[in-house]
C-alpha cells in the first residue's frame, strides 16, 4: 500500500480536485468500478446521484460504498469491489463500541 | 432511542426542499432540512454554491437562476443537515436517516418529502457496459467537478435534458459525435395538438427551439427517428447501433449518454404504503395527493417531481403550498392568510405546468425503449433479462413483488429504482393487464443502505 496517496486496488492514484470518489476515478481513467456478484460483468458509475448502485466500490476496507456519494480525499484507500461485498471480519465487535 | 423534534422535516434540497423550507421558517416554524449531498440545490442546482463563473457560463442562465432559491434558504433559519441519509419514513412522522456513520432519529409534526427524479430507466442492449452513462450522469459531473468527456461523445434518446447537454458541451469544447434522438416526425405530429399549452408558456417552448438551432448550427449531426438502439461491445462500450432514415448505423464511441425523460423518485412514498396512480401520458407512478400534496397519511406531504414531472419552475410552488397547509395546521397562519398566499403559488404552478402536455407528448419516450426483449437486462442488479420476466408471467406471474420471488428481480441493493418501471411495464405487456393492475414492488426500509455498525451506533448514543 502507498505511503499517504490515494489508493485503487493498491496502485497510487492521482486525485484530482473535484468532489465524489466516482468522479475522482473517471478523471483518473478508470473504466470499471466492480463485478458483479451475479455473473462477473464490469460496471462503472451510471447515474452519479445515489440511485443506481454501480458505482460500489470498497473505501477503507468497508464494502459496498456508493462511490458517487463518498467525498475524496486523500489517502484514501480504494479497491474495487469484486462479487458481493466481502463482511470484514472485526465488523462485528463494531457493534458494541458506543 | 431518543429522538430530536422538529415542527417540519424536510426530505430534498432540490427547488421543492428549499422552497418548503424558506415558507415554514418564515412561518415561524422550527425545519430541519436532510439533505443526501453536502450542499443544497438538489440535482437541477447541483454545485451552484460553489461554482466558478467559466462553469456558470458553460452551463446557462436556468442553472444560475437557482441562487435566489439558495440564497433564501441560507438565510431562513432552516437547519440544514448536509451528508444525511434517510432509511426510514414512518407514518407517524418520525424519520431515521445515516449521518457522519450512525443512525439519527427525528420526530417531526409534519414531514414534506421533495426527493425529486429520476432519470428513466433506458433497457437496450449493452445498457449495462462501463462507458454508458445517463446524460444526467453527466451534467451532474459537469456542475459539481467541471469534468467533461476529453473523447468523442454519442448522445442518444429525447428531451430537454439530452438536447440541454449537447448545448453545455458544445459550450465546454467537448465534441459530440452525434445525437442520436428517438423523436420522430410524428411526434411532432403529436405535440401539435397540445400546441396551445406550449405557446401559452412561450418563453420555455422559445428556449428549447433555440438550444435546438444551436445544435444544428454548430453541425453537431442529428439523427431523427432513430430505432433499434443497441450498444456493442463485451468489457466496455465501443460502439451505438441504431436505424434511422432507412438504414443501420454504427457509431464507433467510449462514452454513449443515455436519457429519455425523468420520472418521480417514489421510494419513501411507496414505502409507507402510500396510495399511488399510473399516469399514462407520463408513463409512471403519481404518489396520490390532495391540492396542497398531502398524501393519504395524514401529515406527510409531497412536492416537486416526486408526485409527477413539473420541472424547476413548478417545485418551489408546491413546496410552498405544503409549507402554507402546514402553517395554517399549527396554528400560524389563518385560513384567510392561507389561501390568499396560496393563490399566488396555485397560479404559478398552473403556468409553470402549461407546457407539460406538450412536452410528455413531444418526448414521449418509444416503447421498444421502455419494454425490452430477448437477453436485454432489466434488473441490472441482479441481472434479470426481459426474457425470464416473460417467462416468470407465462408461469402464472401477475406483479412485480412476485418476480422477485421467481427470480430475484428488484431485490439487489438498488431496491427496483433502475428496473420498477420497466418491470410493471413488462407484466402489463406479458399479461394484457394495465399497469395500474399491476402495481409496483412492495418497497421497504431501509430506503438507503446501512450498516448494522451504524445503526448500533446509533441505539448506543440514544440509550
Amino acid at each position: 500500500m502507498p505511503g499517504r496517496g490515494t489508493s485503487l486496488n493498491c496502485l497510487p492514484l492521482q486525485v484530482p480536485p473535484v468532489q465524489s470518489l466516482a468522479a475522482a476515478l473517471l478523471v483518473a481513467g478508470i473504466q470499471r468500478f466492480r463485478a458483479t456478484p451475479v455473473s462477473g460483468e464490469p460496471r462503472a458509475p451510471l447515474c452519479m446521484m445515489g440511485a443506481c448502485f454501480d458505482c460500489l466500490v470498497e473505501v477503507d476496507g468497508v464494502g459496498s460504498r456508493q462511490a458517487c456519494l463518498v467525498a475524496v480525499r486523500p489517502g484514501m484507500v480504494v479497491r474495487s469491489q469484486e462479487g458481493l461485498r466481502a463482511l470484514p471480519a472485526g465488523e462485528p465487535s463494531a457493534a458494541h463500541g458506543g | 432511542m431518543a429522538a430530536d423534534s422538529v415542527d417540519v422535516a424536510v426530505i430534498g434540497a432540490g427547488p421543492a426542499g428549499m422552497a418548503a423550507a424558506v415558507a415554514a421558517a418564515r412561518a415561524g416554524l422550527s425545519v430541519d432540512l436532510l439533505d443526501e449531498q453536502a450542499c443544497a440545490g438538489g440535482q437541477i442546482y447541483r454545485g451552484l454554491e460553489h461554482c466558478d463563473p467559466r462553469r456558470l457560463a458553460i452551463l446557462g442562465p436556468d442553472y444560475a437562476a437557482g441562487s435566489e432559491l439558495l440564497a433564501q434558504f441560507g438565510e431562513s433559519g432552516a437547519r440544514h443537515v448536509r451528508g444525511a441519509s434517510v432509511w426510514q419514513v414512518s407514518r407517524d412522522r418520525s424519520i431515521d436517516y445515516l449521518h457522519e456513520g450512525r443512525s439519527v432519529r427525528l420526530q417531526a409534526r409534519q414531514v414534506i418529502l421533495c426527493s425529486g427524479a429520476l432519470e428513466r430507466p433506458f433497457p437496450i442492449p449493452g445498457w449495462t457496459l462501463p462507458g454508458v452513462m445517463t446524460a444526467g450522469a453527466a451534467q451532474i459531473l459537469l456542475k459539481e467537478s467541471g469534468v467533461v468527456p476529453q473523447e468523442d461523445v454519442v448522445l442518444a434518446g429525447c428531451g430537454p435534458l439530452l438536447y440541454l447537454l449537447g448545448w453545455q458541451y458544445l459550450r465546454a469544447g467537448v465534441r459530440i459525435r452525434a445525437i442520436v434522438d428517438t423523436t420522430g416526425p410524428a411526434d411532432y405530429w403529436q405535440a401539435m395538438q397540445h400546441i396551445g399549452g406550449a405557446l401559452a408558456a412561450w418563453p420555455v417552448l422559445a428556449k428549447g427551439l433555440r438550444l435546438l438551432h444551436a445544435l444544428k448550427s454548430h453541425k453537431v449531426p442529428f439523427h431523427s427517428g432513430a430505432t433499434a438502439l443497441a450498444i456493442e461491445g463485451t468489457q466496455a462500450a465501443q460502439a451505438l447501433g441504431f436505424k434511422a432514415g432507412g438504414r443501420q448505423h454504427r457509431l464507433a464511441s467510449r462514452l454513449v449518454l443515455l436519457h429519455q425523460g425523468v420520472v418521480p423518485n417514489t421510494q419513501f412514498t411507496w414505502s409507507l404504503r402510500a396510495a399511488h396512480d399510473w399516469d399514462a401520458s407520463q408513463l409512471c407512478w403519481r404518489p396520490r395527493v390532495d391540492s396542497w400534496g398531502e398524501l393519504d397519511q395524514p401529515g406527510i406531504f409531497v412536492a416537486g417531481d416526486g408526485r409527477g414531472i413539473g420541472g424547476a419552475n413548478a417545485a418551489p410552488a408546491q413546496g410552498r403550498l405544503a409549507a402554507l397547509a402546514i402553517a395554517h395546521r399549527l396554528g400560524r397562519i389563518d385560513s384567510r392568510e392561507r389561501d390568499t398566499l396560496a393563490a399566488t403559488q396555485r397560479r404559478a404552478l398552473r403556468a409553470a405546468l402549461r407546457i407539460r402536455s406538450f412536452l410528455d407528448t413531444l418526448y414521449r419516450p418509444k416503447l421498444a425503449n421502455r419494454v425490452p426483449t430477448g437477453a436485454t437486462i432489466v434488473c441490472r442488479c441482479e441481472e434479470v433479462t426481459a426474457d425470464a420476466i416473460l417467462g416468470y408471467v407465462g408461469l402464472g406471474c401477475v406483479g412485480p413483488n412476485q418476480t422477485k420471488a421467481f427470480g430475484r428481480c428488484g431485490m439487489g441493493p438498488c431496491q427496483g429504482r433502475m428496473c420498477g418501471l420497466t418491470v410493471t411495464e413488462l407484466i402489463a405487456v406479458g399479461t394484457g393487464l394495465a399497469p395500474q393492475e399491476v402495481g409496483y414492488y412492495r418497497v421497504r426500509p431501509p430506503i438507503k443502505p446501512i450498516t448494522l455498525a451504524e445503526l448500533a451506533a446509533g441505539e448506543a448514543e440514544g440509550d
